[in-house]
């Protein structure tokens, strides 16, 4: 299969999306979906608005079962537990608790900035009072904001700027040891300097956590990724590393995509 | 030509504006006069009246010898009990209805349900306890049946302020909890509650306000009004220490004491009433204070 081509010399697998379809109620969003995701790489999911790649990258932390009236089909399997993470018999807390996720736009909680990061250890038991405050400074040097917020870690997470604010939510999803991060357009929401140290972030990321993110930007993608999806109308159109899909596309929609014809 | 048609267009609007600031200005000194002479007629005629032994002795036959004293432990009994009972299950109801229930049929019943009985006559409220709490279960004319009365009267009151404040909350933070690994119960406890404590203390305390100044569903359920002895105290030299016989002593309430005072014909009496009223009105207005302070404190350290 073209997909799996891919993945060149069988590297280690971090997810593998089998034939992966999602229903909102009747309406079917997602449709047999193929992807593999290599360990600590980066993959970028565009496409047009609406098609779909959001609700993809949503079924990786199983958000979709907040809202009522929603179905998975098919296999997604995490590696290497090879735990199918969209079963309905596999509790959504765990598949959050192995994937996190960082949103659209910034959304640290109105606590202080210790208390954001280290709200994650809170909730997974984490009493020790020394690992939680190593933990949280080397999820806060990780992203790049220690030496920004280390005087004012007990004052309100939204006295930050919104860049600031959306790398204290990247911590945040990072001091739990993630083993995939999920970006869903992290940084439409942010100035271009703010945008250019997110990405610069992801890139260094990547090294230690596999990412998955979703961006309606394409040279974002172009600079951040190791393997891009293209997506259109609910279905995987091509996927590929992004070198070549940036450059040689092998489908017509894609490179009509990328190429600013449509979307 | 089209220039003066403009100036004439802004100073019809200026007008218009005009018209609208006067007429409300006018009505806000109508609500403020009105407010300062009951205020100015309760301190001119009962202020005086108002010292250590009206506020510690008991009702009397003789005006210069009666006091509130039953009145005021009575309100406070009913009171607590009230707030034992309304504040738990108010904001749990307006957790349920707003973070866990499904939004069907049945959720929109009741919450059309909840909001009418917000507006039931209070009197009917105390029909209903009498009928239900008195008769039924036999809990007579007590501190009890008063406290769950009143408990039943505000819940509507705090389930609506809960479900507002909590609503306020942007669903992007739900999501940041629940992303993480959370349970929605973990959510709502260090998120949403917390968040939202402001909105449903301001909630509480409105509804306080409004139960310390019932009288109508109180008289209903037979409330005495005079009352020359206190209930049972809820703390004893005994083992275990802690006594619930005072819920089924009966009792007063400073509205009913007022309003038994004020139908007498005496006008020592009615003295004793306006007294009576500017304590009710100290108490309420000290406590709307607190509301807007809590308020204010919540909202200062939480901005979206």
């Amino acid at each position: 299969m073209e997909n799996e081509n891919a993945i060149v010399n069988n590297k280690e697998l971090r997810l593998e999306v089998k034939n992966f379809n999602f229903y909102y109620g009747q309406v079917h969003a997602l449709k047999n979906i193929d992807l593999l995701i290599e360990r600590n790489k980066a993959v970028a999911l565009i496409g047009p608005s609406g098609c779909g790649k959001s609700t993809l990258l949503r079924s990786m932390n199983r958000m979709h079962d907040l809202y009522p009236g929603n179905r998975y089909e098919g296999e997604m399997i995490l590696y290497p537990e090879k735990l199918n993470i969209v079963s309905p018999k596999v509790d959504p807390l765990e598949v959050r608790m192995k994937i996190s996720m960082v949103f659209q736009k910034p959304n640290p909680f109105p606590k202080t900035i210790f208390e954001n990061v280290a709200y994650g250890l809170k909730i997974r038991g984490i009493k020790d009072k020394d690992l939680i405050a190593q933990k949280v400074q080397k999820s806060l040097e990780n992203v790049g904001l220690w030496n920004e917020v280390k005087n004012r870690l007990n004052q309100s997470a939204l006295g930050l700027s919104g860049g600031q604010q959306q790398r204290l939510c990247i911590a945040r999803a990072l001091a739990t040891d993630p083993e995939i991060i999920v970006f869903d357009e992290p940084t439409s929401a942010l100035d271009p300097i703010a945008t250019a140290k997110i990405e610069e972030l992801v890139n260094v990321l990547k090294k230690e956590v596999t990412i998955v993110i979703v961006t309606h930007n394409m040279q974002q993608a172009a600079r951040v990724s190791d393997y891009t999806a293209f997506m259109y109308m609910g279905e995987l159109i091509e996927f590929g590393e992004t070198k070549n899909i940036f450059t040689r596309p092998s489908k017509k929609l894609t490179e009509e995509y990328i190429t600013g014809h449509f979307g | 030509m089209m220039v003066n048609n403009q100036k004439a267009e802004i100073k019809k609007s200026k007008n218009k504006e005009f018209i609208f600031l006067s007429v409300s200005l006018i009505l806000l000194a109508v609500l403020a006069i009105t407010f300062s002479a009951l205020v100015y007629d309760l301190v001119s005629n009962g202020l005086s009246r108002i010292d250590k032994s009206f506020m510690t002795s008991f009702p009397s036959r003789f005006a210069e010898k009666a006091g509130i004293l039953s009145a005021c432990v009575g309100s406070l009994a009913v009171m607590g009990v009230t707030c034992l009972l309304a504040i738990p299950i108010g904001i749990g109801a307006g957790i349920y209805l707003e973070e866990y229930a499904p939004k069907n049929f049945i959720t929109t019943i009741i919450e059309v349900s909840i909001s009418n009985l917000a507006g039931v006559p209070s009197i009917v409220y105390g029909l209903m306890a009498l009928g239900l709490f008195v008769q039924k279960f036999g809990f007579g004319a007590s501190i009890l049946t008063a406290g769950l009365t009143l408990s039943i009267l505000v819940l509507p009151i705090i389930i609506v302020t809960t479900r507002e404040a909590i609503r306020t909350i942007p669903n992007t933070i739900r999501e940041a909890a629940l992303a993480l690994g959370t349970t929605k119960w973990q959510m709502i406890w260090d998120h949403t509650l917390p968040y939202s404590m402001g909105g449903i203390l301001t909630g509480i305390i409105i509804a306080l306000s409004r139960a310390i100044g019932e009288t109508a569903p109180l008289i209903t359920i037979g409330a005495l009004t005079f009352i020359a002895f206190l209930p049972a105290s809820p703390i004893t030299s005994t083992f275990p220490f802690i006594s619930f016989q005072w819920l089924k002593d009966p009792f007063t309430v400073l509205p009913i004491q007022m309003f038994n005072w004020v139908s007498r014909p005496q006008e020592e009496f009615h003295v004793n009433a306006a007294a009576t009223g500017l304590v009710l009105v100290i108490v309420t207005i000290s406590m709307n204070i607190v509301a807007l302070t809590l308020r204010s404190h919540f909202r200062k350290k939480i901005k979206w």
